[in-house]
């Protein structure tokens, strides 16, 4: 079947009843808690995976998605109106977007975001839908070797590559795979690292590390500030709609966006925090009035958010197609693919043909959802914003505990006659790592990733030196993989480079026009 | 107030040597772990063994990088953290893991409510904790009952909807 009638067909699946419901509830939700300041897209999905367990397979990934895509969108409103962005994809949408509002533009800031997401959401899921099975096909010929060196580059891209330091990044990826050693190894049925704690032998649950360094780690690190100014909300005053200038200047840096941040997320060469620099940066470069720049430039906010939502859209193809989490979030939504015995990849799209296609085109629907939602319904997203701290941490952590009870609240330790949960513990202490990860200047993401794709890697390590009867030089014999490792060097070198001549030239940027 | 100060003759940053020795610390734990395993000999160069190894080598080498870091400064400035909220963060959740099985899922969770309003400044307890309970059995009940999620069920939830306290 060609692409265009497995996605009619997908489409006529996403629009059944329960899957619309699905992705409405997916949509909103993502769109809540994504204008929630300090909750991005990864945490919520960490948060509802435990609740879906019930639920059926395809209707709860098309809410994992819906919230993806909403969490993308919501995180824009935070940056707008408070300059606190939601995650940090929308650093750069802050920089401009609160400046406009701050002018009392910040309606036009936030319909040019909500609609530059639109555009960039559509391209760019269609982009998947047309790229994935050629990805596929030649995945079909990818040895565990290739598997291998592909994971490898997923592990430079998402530690070392951008951020400020290779060293904190890499770091916090051994973490990561140190923590996927635990438990029993699935193919010898030895115990490693379990240190005889019966819970430690599933290994560690990917929803507890991820909630407790995202939501507890935030929440510590947060309420440990000193400085915490008191964020102010701005209020949209004037019209939501754009002028026909806001227009005439939106569009292009729309689909510009567009077409930095697709490539970005889909080769996978960082997330959408950068793709939405990078845009911000070629925005600028393109403006013609750059010394708008810095006191609310509409492009600012157009090309970055398109990009960010790109981005979005193009880290499922590594996911869908090759089972390879480039982000946080991917990588807790391949944890939701496998809770519900699927794997993604190229054996995915040949074996849950309808499933895979009903999620690409309920992304179509869920984006058309979004606008809805985030146009004219902008007044009760903004609401949210104004819960005070107390009561917004206060309800995360109950929602955090609430989500690790409910995937695994056996309460299998005790001291003394008290028996205690030691998932809970173990959420505790990740959410200390979390804070000490944050205060150091460690990224949180490849520790997230490293635990998820650690396993994975290995198995194709040792597939790869089986067939080799342990021989490591096979891990270099095919061209893919020499290609991939090329790849992954001048990942690592590049921006090595760049930083000895001058630290990266966008972060200072960051640093100045902030004030 | 900043360890990466630009002045020419810096001491060494404490906490990043502390980093470094904890990782270096988790790379032995593995390293002596791995080695206690019992393999095959078949499986020696492609066993249950090579990964840890592989990771454990890494996280000491990242050791030796976090220590040259440390010597450098390398590691970018820190803001005075203030101690107190993560006390009363990390005492609420001790508090919900303690009285989660005897007190059940509202009250466990009320007292982490309260606890984490107040590390941000909402107070007093005896206020937030009600009303953190009451937040906390509306959550249970929409997830225990509505989504049929397995939480542990006290006293107060089964007061509530089954009447009887036992």
């Amino acid at each position: 079947m060609s692409t265009f009638e497995l996605l009619a067909n997908g489409l006529v699946a996403a629009l059944q009843w329960q899957n619309l419901v699905y992705a409405l509830i997916g949509v909103t939700l993502g769109t809540a808690v994504g204008v929630l300041p300090g909750i991005g897209p990864a945490l919520t999905v960490a948060l509802l995976l435990p609740v879906t367990y019930k639920l059926d397979p395809a209707g709860s990934l098309i809410m994992f998605a819906g919230i993806y895509y909403g969490g993308m969108y919501g995180g824009s409103t935070t940056s707008i109106l408070l300059n606190t962005p939601g995650e940090s994809a929308s650093i750069v949408t802050a920089l401009e977007g609160n400046k406009m509002a701050r002018k009392g533009r910040g309606g036009p800031a936030l319909a040019t975001a909500a609609i530059g997401s639109f555009v960039a959401g559509l391209i760019a899921t269609l982009g998947l839908a047309f790229i994935a099975p050629f990805v596929v096909r030649f995945a079909l010929s990818f040895g565990p070797a290739d598997y291998f060196a592909l994971m490898v580059l997923a592990f430079v891209t998402v530690s070392a590559a951008f951020g400020d330091s290779a060293l904190r990044g890499l770091t916090a990826l051994f973490i990561g795979l140190g923590l996927g050693l635990i438990g029993i190894d699935l193919q010898s049925g030895q115990t490693r690292l379990a240190f005889g704690i019966m819970d430690l032998l599933d290994g560690i649950e990917v929803t507890t590390l991820a909630v407790a360094l995202f939501a507890i780690g935030e929440t510590l690190k947060t309420a440990s500030d000193r400085d915490q100014v008191a964020a102010q909300v701005m209020a949209v005053k004037g019209s939501v709609w754009m002028t026909i200038e806001d227009w005439k200047r939106s569009w292009a840096s729309w689909l510009r966006g567009t077409f930095i941040g697709f490539p970005i997320g889909a080769m996978p060469a960082g997330g959408a925090d950068v793709a939405s620099f990078l845009s911000y940066s070629a925005e600028k470069s393109f403006a013609k009035k750059p010394e708008e720049f810095g006191h609310g430039a509409i492009e600012g906010v157009a090309g970055p958010e398109a990009a960010n939502n790109a981005s979005a859209a193009g880290t499922l193809v590594p996911l869908l197609t090759l089972g390879l989490p480039t982000t946080a979030t991917a990588a807790i939504m391949l944890a939701g693919f496998q809770q519900f015995g699927l794997q993604p990849g190229p054996l995915l799209f040949a074996n849950n043909a309808n499933l895979v296609w009903a999620l690409i085109a309920s992304l179509l629907v869920a984006n058309f959802m979004l606008l809805v939602l985030n146009l004219p319904l902008i007044g009760l997203w903004v609401k949210l914003l104004t819960i005070p701290k107390p009561w917004l941490y206060g309800g995360i952590l109950v929602f955090a505990t609430l989500g690790t009870l409910g995937a695994n609240g056996a309460m299998s330790m005790g001291i003394g006659p008290v028996r205690i949960s030691f998932e809970l513990v173990l959420l505790l202490a990740f959410g200390v790592l979390g804070y000490v990860l944050r205060r150091f200047g460690y990224p949180i993401a490849p520790v997230v990733v490293g635990l998820i794709l650690g396993p994975m890697a290995e198995q194709q390590l040792r597939r790869a030196l089986a067939i080799s009867q342990g021989d490591p030089a096979i891990l270099f014999h095919s061209p893919i993989s020499l290609v991939l490792y090329a790849v992954a060097i001048v990942a690592v070198g590049l921006p090595f480079i760049l930083r000895m001549r001058g630290q990266g030239k966008l972060l200072g940027q960051l640093a100045t026009d902030e004030d | 107030m900043t360890t990466g100060s630009s002045s020419p003759q810096r001491r060494p940053d404490g906490a990043a040597l502390v980093i470094a020795a904890i990782l270096a610390g988790i790379a032995l734990v593995i390293f002596w772990q791995t080695s206690q395993m019992r393999v095959p000999p078949v499986q020696q160069r492609m066993g249950p063994t090579v990964f840890p190894y592989v990771v454990a080598s890494g996280l000491l080498l990242l050791a030796g990088g976090t220590i040259i870091s440390a010597l450098r400064n390398g590691f970018p400035a820190r803001s005075k953290d203030d101690y107190r909220p993560i006390f009363w963060v990390v005492g609420g959740l001790v508090g919900q893991i303690l009285l989660l099985s005897t007190a059940g899922f509202s009250i466990a969770t009320g007292v982490l409510f309260a606890f984490t309003a107040k590390a941000f400044g909402r107070g007093p307890l005896w206020k937030t904790i009600p009303i953190g309970v009451v937040f906390a059995f509306i959550v249970w009940f929409i997830f225990a009952k509505g989504l049929q999620l397995s939480l542990p069920t006290g006293v107060l939830e089964r007061l509530l909807t089954t009447g009887s306290a036992f």
